[in-house]
């Protein structure tokens, strides 16, 4: 699966760090040419253009790397992947320098390794690095250099005093400057890849420093908390906000009865954190290891994806027949899809006018708190102000969500607490768990009934395709598998920036008894034409956004998916570290494959969501108790407002 | 300071559009071969032979190229091009109207040094005049088919946006910082189009060779070095100012001119440069051996070096981008070094410590600033040793 993010030619990012674009060759025989490079007494053939880096990668040759990463544009700042390219004066950096005709390159000579060396010495040299209490110990690049080049002392000094102050601003994201090694992949991430543009380097020489608007607190500028950033910084400099002391103080206070949800994503995830290869499965194993920490539920996120494709697909129902047969010309469609809290914020801050297009369906985190607070609570003679609900999510962003002001309908907080993948797995680790082998368990009453539609919300495309099968049953009164195999909806599927998928409604079944108090038939949708579309990351979802502005193609859309985070929730900012194409590929098979053993497949279908519409939200969906409980309203934020 | 004009320039004799005619009559390769007979190599301090990089330009595939004449003279000690600006104004914009005509270029840009912009009106007044006379805007001089302009620019002040990468960022209204090379301007430069960047010095040259012919400048010089350049000439002397000498004249030859005579070291080439110390006073002004992009600063026998060197890095610890490793940290290194060596606590093994790290800013730097930074570090401490130590033993 290849994956595109984004196309190069319209990048926000400065020249000096964008992708190297070849002049095509002025021989047409040229294109496609192959050229020889030898590395180390190695010789290669790659395709014109290919990058030293990317060439040695090929020979199975090491050349270490910090600034460069896989997801970003090339930089070529930090001079770790210096070599010694034959007829060149200077180390020429191997990730930034294109192959054009044949060379000879040296990897490590005595140059290169001087050079290399003194690179982490005056990196380390500025590192306010404390190993011990940093939580990037063992999984540190600077470390790792460190060790790769042999460093046994600090031959530039090392700083004793911190620098900088922490920034502790944001509910989501941590920065510490003094850990920051200038490498700018979140300068790059932020511009370039998420085109949110939140950082970038200011002042010169030893003064630069990588800051905000003004140099202010990361909470009160225009971060969308999407902590891609984190996911790609090679030290500790950035991280998110973590509540693991909290979590561990309500689950000691024998007074607090603590319930956890699981997203889908951490669980195809959190084995990386453990040893295991990207693309593991632990969701089972991780049920008993969450017993064993001292939780008392776990539950399935997946019950409230179940419940989000019947709330958001009936709120889409909603404005269908609103702008179909009611002829209201202020129905905003297309409707967007509103799970992704990153993606939440990054509208709130950049197209406020489009905002009426979000569904008011709360994410499926948030309404599993308010269920838990409500129904769970009154189901099991609980006081909600004595449950703690925390949520294991992919997610930096969803830690600012859950401290929404307006998330707690219920009279409580939704959720108290978000826990993201890479928390989670050291308070397990810190439990003493081995969490790849522990046994399996199943989900708690009365959630444990999950279907393959909740699990695929972790890849992009997921929510959509969740939300088809649900639709086309319920409209065409079909089964979704008489139209695609396997009920794999294919179209909707991949890596692709922006996708677009048209559903035709060739025929229209009876209206099913959930529904009848909003439709009498459906007869006004009988020959139109469900159209649909994909992104993920915001710099896709601002080209989806521009086309709509622009009156393009989106704007004819009826529904769009939009995920913050590059490959949608399985490449969140609360992933373990490192990410890249091939691990977010692995997560995502991991998650289809989680989608195929399930019995039920199927959102309308899940027994304890049809069960919680007989006997709690009773009239039904986007009813009066659900409009309460499930849905919320949006602020528009704009450039200048926190 | 308007500083003093020393004896007669070649500028002075050439007349007005000679080499513009000359150009427009040889056609664009003519011009670009007339620049390589002339052997003439960019005079802003790296030597590279101006008409090879013409040539790329012209020789890439694009409909819209660019001209830029880079007047961020911003090297310590040099102020020759505020001269040239100052009183040769048209030839510089005519040679950057023969390097539009040579590359296929409709717009050409003058990134004039921030604090330079006293002469800005001055430049607008003589662009405004090039106007009306037809030398620029359509159809220069009759020719069908040649437009071409230029516009000024202004820097703020940053001494890495002389590097022409950084400059064209700095153009783009971007952060002022070298891009990876390749590729390199003349085929992806200003907006990614060919853009050939020049010194304001080799503009006016290639004017100049434009009017007299190749075989005048390439018989001028040395082998290697062909030709004339101007020389920023500033410390401890009795003449300072801006002279004309031909490439190749040795370092005693010019400090006999400019009554530096007693002098102990010559800074050549601005705080990017060398320090050639009094025993090496015999080298000569070229590419092949002692470069420069024309500051020349004299030290006389009571010149303490360690505070030369101390002033230099500053310089750099001040002007570094921030962007690569070892230019923003190393420098930092070097100066806290030479503070050391100041209190006398600097080892010999840290000072040999620290010409090693010289070394390797040298070669693994991404740009001409962070590879040049500690040329006049260690060119001190190699030439003037005994002299920086000799703290450590006075103390």
């Amino acid at each position: 699966m290849a994956e595109s993010v984004k196309a190069a030619d319209d990048s926000r990012a400065p020249v000096s760090q964008r992708p190297k674009t070849m002049a095509p060759p002025s021989d047409i025989r040229d294109i496609g040419a192959l050229v020889t490079v030898n590395i180390d007494g190695q010789d290669v053939k790659v395709p014109m253009g290919t990058t030293i880096l990317e060439a040695a990668k090929k020979a199975g040759i090491r050349i270490p790397t910090l600034c460069y990463h896989e997801d970003l544009c090339i930089a070529g700042v930090c001079r770790i992947c210096v070599v010694e390219v034959d007829g060149q004066r200077t180390l020429q950096a191997a990730c930034a320098y294109p192959v054009t005709s044949p060379l000879k390159v040296k990897t490590h000579t005595r140059k290169v390794r001087q050079a290399r060396r003194h690179v982490v010495d005056l990196l380390l040299s500025t590192h306010y690095g404390e190993c011990y209490s940093c939580f990037r110990n063992n999984n540190c690049e600077l470390q790792a250099l460190a060790k790769e080049c042999g460093v046994d002392f600090f031959r530039f000094g090392h700083p004793e005093q911190p620098r900088y102050e922490v920034d502790r601003s944001s509910y989501s994201v941590v920065r510490d400057m003094n850990k920051c090694v200038l490498c700018r992949r979140c300068v790059r991430t932020c511009i370039d890849l998420q085109e949110v543009g939140v950082l970038e380097a200011i002042g010169r020489s030893a003064n630069t420093k990588v800051a905000t608007f003004l140099d202010k607190p990361l909470g009160e500028v225009v971060c969308i908390n999407c902590g891609q950033c984190i996911n790609r910084c090679p030290t500790g400099a950035l991280r998110a906000n973590d509540p693991t002391d909290e979590v561990w103080a309500a689950i000691d206070d024998p007074k607090k009865h603590v319930v956890i949800q699981t997203a889908p994503s951490p669980r195809a995830a959190i084995g990386e954190c453990f040893g295991q290869p990207p693309g593991k499965a632990l969701t089972f194993e991780l049920n008993t290891a969450l017993k064993q920490c001292g939780f008392d539920r776990v539950f399935d996120t997946n019950f409230t994806a179940d419940l989000t494709i019947l709330e958001e697909g009936t709120e889409l129902i909603i404005r269908l027949k609103k702008a179909l047969v009611d002829k209201d010309p202020l129905v905003a469609l297309p409707q967007f899809t509103s799970c992704s809290p990153g993606w939440v914020k990054y509208i709130e801050h950049f197209y406020t006018e489009l905002l009426p297009h979000v569904s008011s369906a709360k994410s499926p985190q948030q309404m599993f708190g308010a269920i838990i607070k409500t129904y769970y609570a009154k189901l099991n003679k609980l006081d909600p102000q004595d449950i703690v609900t925390v949520a294991l999510m992919p997610c930096s962003a969803k830690k600012f969500e859950c401290n929404r002001q307006e998330m707690c309908s219920s009279g409580y907080k939704d959720i108290d607490y978000g826990l993201t993948t890479r928390e989670l797995a050291q308070m397990i680790k810190e439990a003493g768990i081995d969490l790849p082998n522990m046994p399996k368990s199943n989900f708690d009453d009365p959630f444990g009934t999950a279907t393959g539609s909740g699990v695929i919300f972790g890849a992009t495309g997921g929510v959509m395709e969740a939300a088809l099968r649900t639709v086309v049953e319920l409209v065409c009164g079909i089964k979704v598998e008489d139209l695609f195999a396997h009920a794999d909806i294919i179209p909707v599927r991949g890596f692709e920036g922006v996708r677009y998928a048209e559903i035709p409604i060739t025929k229209v079944g009876p209206v099913p008894d959930i529904l009848k108090p909003l439709v009498k038939d459906w007869n006004w949708l009988k020959g139109a034409t469900l159209k649909v579309g994909i992104c993920h990351g915001t710099a896709n979802a601002k080209k989806v956004l521009e086309d709509i502005r622009a009156g393009g193609k989106f704007s004819e859309c009826h529904f769009i998916e939009f995920m913050a985070c590059p490959g949608g929730c399985l490449g969140g900012g609360g992933q373990p570290i490192p990410t890249g194409p091939a691990i977010r590929a692995a997560r995502a098979k991991a998650i289809y494959d989680e989608d195929k053993g399930y019995a039920i497949r199927k959102s309308h279908e899940n027994p304890d969501v049809l069960k919680i519409y007989k006997d709690f939200l009773t009239d039904g969906p986007c009813g009066h108790l659900s409009h309460k409980l499930l849905h919320t309203h949006y602020t528009a934020r704009g450039k200048y407002i926190v | 300071m308007i500083s003093s004009r020393r004896g007669n320039f070649t500028f002075n004799g050439i007349a007005p559009e000679a080499g513009l005619k000359a150009a427009l009559q040889k056609g664009r390769a003519g011009v670009i071969g007339e620049l390589s007979a002339s052997g003439l190599k960019g005079r802003g301090g790296a030597g590279f032979p101006t008409g090879v990089k013409w040539n790329l330009a012209a020789a890439a595939k694009s409909d819209v190229k660019y001209v830029v004449c880079n007047a961020d003279e911003g090297e310590p000690g040099t102020f020759k091009d505020r001269v040239i600006l100052s009183d040769f104004a048209p030839l510089v914009f005519e040679g950057m109207t023969i390097g539009g005509w040579a590359i296929g270029a409709k717009k050409g840009v003058l990134y004039l040094r921030g604090e330079y912009i006293y002469l800005r009106p001055h430049l607008e007044k003589v662009l405004a005049e090039r106007r009306k006379q037809n030398l620029l805007g359509t159809k220069i001089l009759g020719k069908d088919g040649f437009d071409f302009d230029i516009g000024i620019r202004m820097g703020s002040g940053a001494y890495v946006c002389g590097e022409e990468t950084a400059l064209i960022e700095s153009l783009e209204g971007h952060r002022g910082e070298p891009r990876n090379r390749p590729p390199f301007p003349v085929d992806t430069g200003f907006q990614n189009k060919p853009t050939i960047v020049n010194n304001v010095e080799t503009l006016t040259w290639a004017a100049c060779i434009l009017s007299k012919g190749a075989a005048w400048f390439k018989k001028i010089g040395t082998d290697k070095s062909a030709g004339l350049k101007l020389y920023s000439v500033s410390g401890d002397c009795t003449r300072p100012g801006v002279y004309e000498f031909p490439l190749g004249i040795t370092v005693a030859k010019l400090l006999g001119e400019v009554g530096g005579e007693n002098a102990k070291a010559v800074q050549v080439g601005g705080a990017s440069g060398r320090c050639v110390p009094a025993s090496e006073f015999a080298r000569t002004l070229a590419f092949e051996d002692v470069p420069t992009g024309g500051s020349i600063i004299v030290f006389g026998p009571q010149r303490d070096m360690l505070r030369v060197a101390r002033n230099f890095m500053d310089f750099f610890v001040e002007e570094s981008c921030g962007q690569c490793t070892p230019c923003r940290e190393g420098n930092v290194k070097l100066l806290e070094g030479l503070e050391l060596l100041e209190e006398g606590r600097c080892s010999m093994r840290y000072l040999r410590e620290l010409c090693a790290l010289g070394e390797t800013m040298a070669v693994a730097s991404k740009c001409g600033l962070g590879q040049s930074s500690p040329t006049a570090f260690l060119s001190i401490v190699q030439h003037f040793q005994d002299e920086l130590m000799g703290r450590m033993h006075g103390r």
